[in-house]
């Protein structure tokens, strides 16, 4: 019987930016873009759905993020997942990967009781694979990036291949350990029909405070305590649920700062035509000879 | 604000002795943004056996050597390195601390970065020490960390201006590398390696690495084949025309990912960075993930049914046309120039 923790992240699709997502100043419209489940942490959910098939044990899914990260839990239920941890405050907003770390190893501290803590590589909006290692490092365990594959769980001890430049290694180690996986580690399974008609209705505490605004017939501790009962209700954690620092959570606890961004300008504009033709190749390629390109 | 120095830190990447070529690319950068802040360059070497390896980073501008040689040491761990990085930056506050962006320096820079609660970027493409003002505030001799982001659609400029350690992962192949034309022999500072019981936590049972056959970076032609290609029947009109003209081939992402051609072969940003002396690009409309990987090239070639390809705004020369009727034409052209 294993406890895993998986992390998961919504993020903008990056991989589908199109023309009017771009604004003129360089900037992103974030609205424009729909919110997906990052690749590698769907991957992530399923080695631990994995590891709770074969040994028995619980999976919890968490993820930071607003209100509307709801639905990457939601989907994490539907996968299969235990229980969904939803990490939200408006004090978290502008968070870099430190402070973002600071938030999620606290909030594990919190569940407790883990044996794998399990995320993807990294998200398609950063790239940065920082989250894990600095959420890791705080726990103050042990941690396998890059993962490929876990060979063999023997009690406390998993054995797994990772991935390094040109090869792979295989490495042991004692449990708790934090690792974050690849994206050809595992193939998620799909969502399960039985699941999700049972979770749909999952809610977040966000999500119940809005239904029960402008409605004076609901009150949320009573409607919390219903959906609670239904096993529909997705945890949700604040800042002061959790009793953290402000001063290193958001924007205040983030060392780096965007100072700019642009998007991507083409020099261009200088180069030659060159036509396709015998005589049009046959200059282009003198050209190159005489500058002991070619030849 | 309180800087205790200007030194620049570049963490030396080895495996089995042999370093990665990225952390010289950092120690010629590092130099260059040590002497715009006055401070000194070093690097930081641990493993077992590093003489050979302390000496070579001198070649390539080190002041000096932090050097931890110790057989504990002698394959990479987090543990270890990531324990002993981050006790040597509190106890020395540098001002810069570079990794490359390799797995090594992904799996341990955040590691040294959190417990040093230092601010982190990853995967910059560039590195420039600049006066700023942010936020009403006047900040001197900054490190500028500028790194390709939202799926490289734009590039940002990420600054850590209250905190006294900047710490960065670097690309490789996008820093110049060139040895010192006369170096000097800097100082050797022996760090002694003091066990943790944490160090051992983590064991390596195996390890397998392949030489990598294929050197991109190497080579001075490289001609580039893309999803525009359509199948693998035509992509082999790309090896044809790197046969012809001695280069080696290459592919973008979306080439790779149609399993047109192997992945160590591919350019850009999640691939090879290059900067040959000839790229011809067949078939690539040119996303920015693409050209970040090669724009640096001496000669661009764009060769694509599409002239308004983003690939010909970075091009010296564009050829409009089908790469099934343009590539047997340009070697056969070429071929004859030879007789």
């Amino acid at each position: 019987m294993y406890h895993s923790i998986v992390l998961v992240k919504q993020v903008p699709d990056t991989a589908n930016i199109t023309g009017n997502v771009m604004q003129e100043d360089g900037t992103v419209n974030r609205a424009k873009l729909p919110a997906v489940f990052n690749p590698e942490d769907r991957v992530a959910l399923e080695m631990a759905l994995q590891v709770k098939d074969q040994f028995g044990g619980t999976v919890t899914a968490i993820t930071m993020g607003p209100p509307r990260a709801s639905d990457v839990l939601r989907e994490c239920l539907y996968m299969g997942a235990d229980q969904a941890v939803l990490i939200s405050d408006r004090k978290f907003a502008g968070a870099d990967t430190l402070a973002t770390s600071y938030v999620l190893a606290e909030a594990i501290k919190r569940i407790g009781g883990y044996d794998f803590i399990f995320g993807g590589r990294q998200a398609i909006d950063g790239d940065t694979a920082q989250v894990g290692p600095q959420t890791c490092e705080k726990l103050q365990i042990p941690q396998i990036t890059y993962l490929e594959e876990i060979l063999s769980i023997d009690g406390r001890t998993v054995t797994a291949r990772r991935k390094i430049e040109g090869g792979y290694e295989v490495v042991r180690s004692p449990m708790p350990v934090l690792v974050t996986v690849i994206k050809d580690a595992a193939e998620p399974r799909p969502f399960s029909a039985r699941r999700v008609m049972a979770y749909k209705g999952a809610k977040s505490l966000m999500e119940i405070e809005k239904m029960a605004e402008g409605n004076s017939l609901l009150y949320v501790d009573q409607l919390v305590h219903e959906y609670e009962s239904r096993e529909l209700f997705i945890k949700t954690l604040t800042m002061d649920d959790l009793k953290l620092e402000p001063e290193r959570c958001g924007v205040a606890g983030s060392p780096t700062k965007v100072f700019k961004v642009e998007s991507v300008v083409l020099s261009g504009g200088e180069h030659e035509m060159i036509e396709p033709t015998k005589t049009g190749l046959g200059r282009l390629i003198d050209k190159l000879m005489d500058d002991h390109i070619l030849g | 604000m309180s800087t205790t120095s200007s030194d620049v830190w570049v963490f030396i990447e080895q495996r089995d002795g042999k370093p990665a070529d990225v952390s010289f690319e950092l120690l010629c950068k590092g130099r260059k943004l040590a002497q715009s802040m006055g401070g000194s360059l070093k690097s930081v070497v641990m493993g077992e056996h590093l003489e050979g390896l302390v000496g070579e980073t001198f070649r390539f501008g080190a002041d000096e050597a932090m050097v931890i040689d110790h057989p504990a040491l002698r394959q990479y761990r987090t543990m270890p390195y990531g324990r002993i990085l981050s006790d040597l930056v509190r106890t020395h506050v540098p001002r810069i601390v570079l990794f490359g962006a390799t797995i090594i320096g992904r799996d341990l820079a955040p590691r040294v970065a959190s417990a040093t609660r230092s601010g982190l970027t990853a995967d910059c493409t560039d590195l420039q020490i600049s006066d700023v003002a942010y936020l009403r505030k006047d900040y001197k001799k900054l490190l500028l960390q500028i790194r390709p982001a939202f799926g490289g659609n734009i590039i940002a400029t990420i600054i850590t201006p209250d905190n006294p350690v900047q710490m960065a992962t670097v690309r490789e192949g996008v820093m110049e590398m060139h040895a010192m034309g006369n170096p000097v022999a800097g100082k050797v500072t022996t760090i002694p390696y003091v066990p943790d019981p944490a160090d051992e936590l983590i064991q390596i049972v195996e390890q397998h690495q392949e030489e990598n056959k294929v050197n991109l970076k190497a080579a001075p032609i490289i001609v580039a084949g893309g999803y525009g290609l359509g199948s693998k029947g035509n992509f082999k009109l790309v090896y044809d025309l790197a046969h012809a003209l001695g280069g080696e081939v290459a592919g973008s992402r979306a080439a790779v990912d149609a399993g047109f051609v192997p992945p160590e072969r591919q350019v850009g940003q999640t691939g090879v960075t290059v900067r040959p002396k000839l790229y011809i690009a067949v078939g690539i409309s040119g996303a920015i993930q693409h050209r970040a990987g090669m724009q640096e090239s001496n000669k661009i070639i764009a060769i694509n049914t599409d002239p308004g390809a983003p690939i010909f705004g970075i091009s010296h020369y564009g050829i409009v046309g089908d790469a099934t009727d343009v590539i047997p034409r340009f070697i056969e052209v070429f071929r004859n120039k030879l007789k």
